[in-house]
């Protein structure tokens, strides 16, 4: 009798140790940088009622946002001390499918109102989601611009390696819709998956020329030179930025949000290259 | 491992010991039989899902798109083309490290397999820095003959075969080590050269091995994702295989994304199952 009850033990543990194995894979796949927000308190209720603010705020940002929002959430956790701001850094679209498959977050800022559209659509937003930036697109070239390019005609010259990204990622859309605009056809060497890789291709000399966002040529320095053209202002993106309905701590969050929309938050962001809205 | 190895007592064993088995019949122990079910269905329940999801109605528009064609056709050709190249380096790489004894074996032998465990985008950027057109290498690819990789469909050959010739490697070592070197030492005495021994004696002694390899490469191959986009860029007809399709794909149209994973999975399907029992059991 010992030895089945020692046997159903050993089974629990064996198949319990099997459940903390498949929930720990399943939080893997949701977001990595996110993995604080689990020990975060569950304050959303008792929180409401203090005016002072506490726990981990999740903050769910489209990567191009990365410099400035990490700017930001020092700021934030310096202005109320307990407060912890833990980001997740991701495309736009990944971002979006993680929220509407459930991943506890509390605010969400997107590269593209289409991508912020998945998420309302599913009513996992509080409100209507707020402009706070737009960004437009630049050229980045190799570190002084060795073939001369001065315009976005100048990227369609035989021989010369551009490098775009995928129509289906947002800064493609938008190269897409600048090159419509002025009748060009341009055929790229690639159509990278978002604005990172496509801006890393010509940090390592591997293309001649991309085209990304005015803020990706600004934190890269000087290892790639940015060549503004007019066209760009054809195809401007909008942030939009939201609280979530399921965010476990509204009340901060609420906060951050304020934070980013504030004079400070708007020059934290006009410096990093963004457009006022 | 074992499976692979064409030794002349194991298939006895292996013929004679499930069918005693099936006579007594023991009954299988709960602790193991609970997590064994639990990882089949771990490992089934996505494929399955994949199937329930799909656009069966819409399926026939989604993959009579030219761009599919392309995609599988150019996946098919490029994990063939890395196949072979690893079949010409990787056969002899594996000779080297079951058949000779050098200094530092092990430690090569760890570097050749480590490609298996790092992540693929970390390759891409390896073979970005290697032999891209600023490249360590590459930077003379490209002065001396004007070859530049990235961006091309041999950078797709070169990025899956990166990933893909380990498993190769391993498989053939592994099957060398188990054959009795001394039918080639036979060879030899004979008055054979050491390459003629190779080619008429070890070559055809592991033939059922280097084929378990080949496939085993050519499916890694074909589902190569990480260093391919790294390394050899995103376009369609030139450098996009299924895989990169069906993660851009995702983005926009997750309908069309299960469409392309269904096409990759059936060719997949089709070639572990065709094959398996031929090569990859040792007869």
């Amino acid at each position: 009798m010992t030895r089945s009850a020692r046997r159903t033990r050993r089974m629990l543990q064996v198949t319990g140790a099997g459940a903390a194995a498949l929930l720990a894979l399943s939080a893997c796949s949701s977001s990595s940088d996110s993995s604080d927000a689990s020990s975060s308190p569950k304050s959303g209720s008792s929180a409401s009622s203090s005016p002072k603010l506490s726990g981990t705020v999740t903050v769910f940002a489209a990567a191009s946002l990365k410099e400035s929002f990490t700017t930001l959430g020092t700021e934030f956790e310096k202005e109320h001390p307990g407060t912890k701001v833990s980001f997740n850094f991701a495309g736009s679209d990944s971002l979006a499918a993680s929220i509407t498959g459930g991943a506890p977050a509390d605010v969400f800022a997107a590269a593209s109102p289409k991508t912020m559209a998945i998420v309302t659509d599913k009513k996992d937003a509080v409100g209507t989601p707020a402009t706070f930036v737009r960004n437009q697109l630049e050229i980045a070239t190799l570190p002084g611009n060795p073939d001369k390019v001065s315009s976005l005609k100048d990227l369609t010259k035989s021989g010369l390696k551009v490098v775009l990204c995928d129509k289906t990622v947002p800064c493609g859309a938008a190269a897409q819709k600048a090159l419509d605009a002025s009748i060009l056809k341009l055929t790229p060497v690639s159509y990278e998956q978002d604005v990172k890789s496509a801006l890393t291709k010509v940090e390592l000399k591997e293309a001649d020329a991309a085209v990304v966002y005015r803020t990706d040529v600004k934190a890269a320095g000087d290892k790639v030179e940015g060549v503004e053209f007019p066209e760009s202002a054809k195809a401007i993106n909008d942030y939009p930025i939201v609280l979530l309905k399921n965010a476990p701590n509204a009340e901060a969050a609420k906060a951050f949000i304020a934070l980013v929309q504030s004079a400070e938050g708007s020059k934290v962001l006009t410096e990093a290259g963004f457009l006022k809205p | 491992m074992t499976r692979l190895d064409p030794s002349d007592t194991a298939p006895d064993t292996l013929v004679g010991g499930p069918r005693r088995g099936r006579v007594r019949r023991p009954g299988v122990p709960l602790p193991l039989l609970l997590p064994a079910l639990a990882g089949l269905a771990f490992l089934l329940l996505p494929l399955i899902a994949l199937l329930l999801r799909a656009p069966w109605r819409t399926l026939p528009d989604q993959l009579t798109g030219p761009e599919v064609w392309q995609a599988l056709k150019l996946s098919l050709v490029s994990a063939t083309a890395a196949t072979a190249v690893s079949l010409v380096l990787g056969v002899p790489l594996a000779w080297l490290l079951a058949r000779t004894d050098f200094p530092g074996r092990g430690l090569v032998r760890a570097l050749v397999t480590l490609p298996l465990v790092l992540p693929p985008v970390v390759g891409g950027v390896a073979l970005l820095l290697a032999l891209g057109r600023n490249g360590v290498v590459g930077r003379w690819l490209n002065a001396w003959f004007g070859i530049t990789l990235p961006f091309t469909t041999a950078g797709v050959v070169v990025a899956e075969a990166f990933v893909a010739m380990p498993f190769l490697v391993i498989s053939v070592e592994g099957t060398l080590r188990a054959a009795d070197p001394r039918y080639e030492e036979a060879a030899t005495t004979l008055g054979a050269s050491r390459f003629t021994a190779f080619r008429r004696v070890t070559l055809p002694l592991i033939a059922p091995g280097i084929a378990a390899g080949a496939v085993l490469a050519w499916a890694r191959a074909l589902g190569e994702f990480g260093a391919t986009i790294t390394f050899a860029g995103n376009f369609p007809g030139r450098t996009q295989t299924m895989p990169l399709a069906v993660y851009l794909a995702l983005q926009n149209d997750p309908e069309a994304a299960i469409a392309l994973s269904l096409v990759l999975l059936a060719v997949s399907i089709a070639v572990l199952a065709g094959l398996r029992d031929r090569w990859m059991t040792a007869s």
